[in-house]
């Protein structure tokens, strides 16, 4: 199945881009499309336990299983203010 | 409008007629400029600063309702800029208003601490050497 990644601030930076979609297997959580990524881009290891994840509008926890064609955004920690 | 993410001049006036009324006694304003120097000392140039503005905006609405139900029913609005600020810029306008001023005081305290906690809003430091880092709250 395919999902839509969507990235902010420092996250966008290291990966280079604000959206990309990647192939996943059934079952995969969004902890493990973030691990999948961090394969991809070595500077995201170390962030799984600070990023916050988004499934289409609303916080899910890293454990969320994905479904075909939803859009998962990588939150990094916060700086407003 | 009580709750807004800008790309403009952070302007108080419409927050405070947003939240002031004749139920309120107190009013109390909180503004967040750009500083000329990091927590760690070094020379700013300026920020810049991304907003998810969906969830911002949700997540300032669920703060401005919590800080009304724990003090006294206190009105509260916030905005915050996004975009390129330069020094002394202000990032973060809220106003709050209630019947006493401890609650409005209280409020609007909760309300700049749980902002900086849980709005998703990043800050990326820019330095006067043209270097520049991601900022995150403690």
């Amino acid at each position: 199945m395919i999902v839509r990644i969507v990235t902010f601030a420092r996250i966008r930076e290291l990966v280079g881009a604000a959206a990309l979609e990647r192939v996943v297997e059934e079952g995969t959580t969004a902890g493990d499309a973030l691990d999948g990524l961090a394969v991809e881009f070595p500077s995201l290891a170390g962030l799984a336990q600070s990023t916050r994840f988004v499934r289409d509008g609303a916080f899910v926890p890293s454990s969320a299983e994905l479904r075909d064609g939803d859009e998962l955004g990588l939150l990094p920690p916060y700086g407003g203010g | 409008m009580l709750y807004d993410i800008v790309e403009t001049a952070l302007d108080l006036g419409p927050l405070v007629n947003a939240v002031r009324g004749l139920e309120s006694g107190a009013l109390v304003t909180f503004v967040g400029y750009v500083r000329e120097r990091s927590d760690d000392g070094r020379p700013v140039d300026g920020l810049a600063y991304e907003a998810h503005r969906e969830l911002a905006l949700a997540e300032m609405r669920a703060i401005g309702a919590e800080a009304s139900e724990r003090f006294d029913h206190a009105r509260v609005a916030m905005a915050h800029r996004v975009g390129e600020l330069g020094l002394g810029e202000a990032a973060v306008a809220i106003a709050v208003a209630a019947p006493h001023r401890g609650a409005a005081f209280d409020a609007c305290e909760y309300a700049i601490d749980e902002l900086k906690r849980r709005v998703p809003i990043w800050k990326k430091e820019r330095y006067v050497d043209g270097s520049e880092r991601w900022r995150e709250n403690a």
